[in-house]
């Protein structure tokens, strides 16, 4: 016994909310996305190009699914009153808003490292800036495969 | 009330680093998703994660729709005195938890 | 000659039980490490809220779980591992949601819980848990054998508009790709699952419904036998293998 096939309307609904359900795709020239990642990075530092080093982005480089990405951003860093991080920020490229998270630490942290998970719209470039307690900025970026699931769920 | 999961030690001896994971249930609806009428679903997410460890703040979390749905949060915070640690999740809708735990610390 | 014969036939069935393998396997490690630390495991929210739920007693009759249970770590070991199982009242096999709702209504008097609600997948992940690390042992149930039938032949029949078996993804082309996802042999041992696709627990049905809706089937309402009859096949296909629940899927 066959299962009965759709009527084409829920067909088309399903096609036209299909690619929505998972995450949004927003279509911009190639060229904008770095130069607003790096926009946004600057706004956070006040105009300040951050170093490259003393971060390590941890992240899969092909992830399984966009919509939970685990991230570990660690900093270099003694941790003491008179050395240590005072925050660490993570921007994106292509989702619909460049800000991921922003975190506040401080000596009493004693370690530099934060992991939570993310959601990524699409394959793009992701950057980790942390700020010192002497108002250097260092950072570290990294580049993500992000591919979305093979097959048009419905509304289940 | 969300539900939330805590894991951090319940004794430390002094100075010593600890980690401090949290989970909480919550949808973070970024505000960018169609539901299934075509209509964008209104932002509703976390916005600010506090830790205050015996009323001073030793870490804090600004979030973004990019962060997932049901998030994690995993830091370190030094162990320097026996007391309470709180948590409190803050966002849209007037969201707003707080949950504890007691650390002893020796030494 | 015989002695060759059966060696060769021991060979090949243990190269293909070995060939099974768990979702798991067809994750990346990122994911595999949500799943192995309860730490980081979505799904352990719901089971916090089995737990609590296990033994409230503010609904219908005042007995909660635990009243006739008790201890769900000892009463609940190895359930979940022998679920879909045949219901001598209903006449036919019912998955542990159903198995939980029928407790609800014929023995607490109280409402049923909907399919999928975060209630009734919290008890189930709850209860699926005390099999965790357990083979999937679904009983060898006479009264079963029809059932299984009909699961097996609908696992191989071609449906939808893209006229596709289960079989024909998941036992003849687990490994490869379906658009950049890898295809696994899908096996239902880690049900209910936190799925990052759906950013939220789920339970078997939900996935096969989802399947169906992906080949352009209409999908079997939830809770129909026809449903239970593919959970019913999986569960066998799946027996020896160890129970994960309650696991983290792309």
């Amino acid at each position: 016994m066959l299962a009965k096939t759709g009527p084409s309307l829920k067909r088309r609904r399903l096609l036209a909310g299909g690619a929505a359900l998972g995450a949004t795709i927003l279509v911009r020239p190639a060229a904008a996305a770095p130069d607003e990642l790096a926009a946004a990075v600057q706004a956070w530092t006040g105009g300040i190009k951050p170093t490259p080093g003393r971060v390590k982005f941890d992240i899969a480089s092909l992830v399984d699914n966009g919509n939970a990405v685990p991230v570990t951003v660690s900093v270099d860093s003694a941790m003491t009153a008179a050395d240590h991080v005072a925050a660490i920020a993570i921007f994106n490229e292509r989702n619909p808003q460049r800000d991921v998270a922003r975190f506040t630490l401080g000596a009493r942290a004693g370690r530099a490292r934060v992991s939570t998970r993310i959601r990524l719209a699409t394959s793009q470039k992701l950057t980790a800036v942390a700020k010192m307690s002497d108002g250097s900025y260092w950072s570290d970026t990294v580049d993500v495969v992000v591919t979305l699931a093979a097959c048009i769920e419905g509304e289940s | 009330m969300a539900r939330t999961l805590i894991k951090l030690p319940a004794t430390a001896r002094r100075g010593e680093v600890i980690e401090i994971r949290t989970l909480i249930s919550h949808p973070m609806e970024t505000g960018y998703r169609p539901g299934a009428d075509g209509q964008v679903l209104p932002r509703n997410i976390i916005r600010r994660f506090t830790c205050r460890y015996n009323g001073e703040t030793v870490f804090s979390a600004e979030l973004f729709p990019a962060i997932a749905a049901n998030p994690n949060l995993i830091f370190h915070t030094l162990a320097t005195e026996s007391g309470k640690l709180t948590f409190t999740w803050e966002g849209d809708n007037n969201f707003s938890q707080t949950e504890s735990a007691e650390i002893t610390v020796t030494g | 000659m015989r002695i060759i014969l059966f060696a060769l036939c021991a060979l090949l069935s243990l190269a293909a039980a070995a060939q099974r393998m768990s979702g798991t396997a067809f994750m990346g490690p990122s994911t595999q490490a949500m799943q192995r630390d309860d730490s980081l495991n979505p799904a352990m929210l719901w089971v916090k809220e089995g737990e609590a739920a296990w033994r409230r007693s503010d609904e219908g009759n005042g007995k909660s779980c635990a009243s006739c249970h008790g201890d769900a770590a000892s009463a609940m070991r190895g359930v979940a591992a022998r679920y879909p199982a045949f219901d001598a009242q209903a006449g036919r096999p019912i998955n542990l949601g159903q198995r939980i709702n029928q407790c609800r209504v014929g023995r607490q008097s109280a409402a049923e819980l909907p399919a999928e609600s975060d209630a009734l997948l919290s008890l189930e992940s709850y209860v699926a848990l005390q099999s965790r690390g357990m083979p999937a042992a679904m009983p060898d149930d006479a009264r079963l054998q029809p059932f299984l039938a009909h699961g097996q032949a609908r696992w191989q029949q071609r449906m939808g508009q893209l006229n596709l078996s289960c079989a024909q993804c998941h036992d003849q082309r687990w490994g490869q790709r379906l658009g950049s996802s890898i295809i696994p042999q899908a096996h239902a041992t880690g049900y209910p699952i936190y799925r990052l696709e759906w950013q939220a627990m789920g339970s078997l049905q939900r996935r096969l419904r989802n399947c169906l809706n992906g080949v352009r089937a209409a999908p079997y309402p939830a809770g129909s036998l026809e449903l239970v009859e593919l959970e019913l096949y999986l569960a066998q296909r799946a027996r020896g293998m160890e129970m994960e629940a309650p696991a983290v899927r792309p």
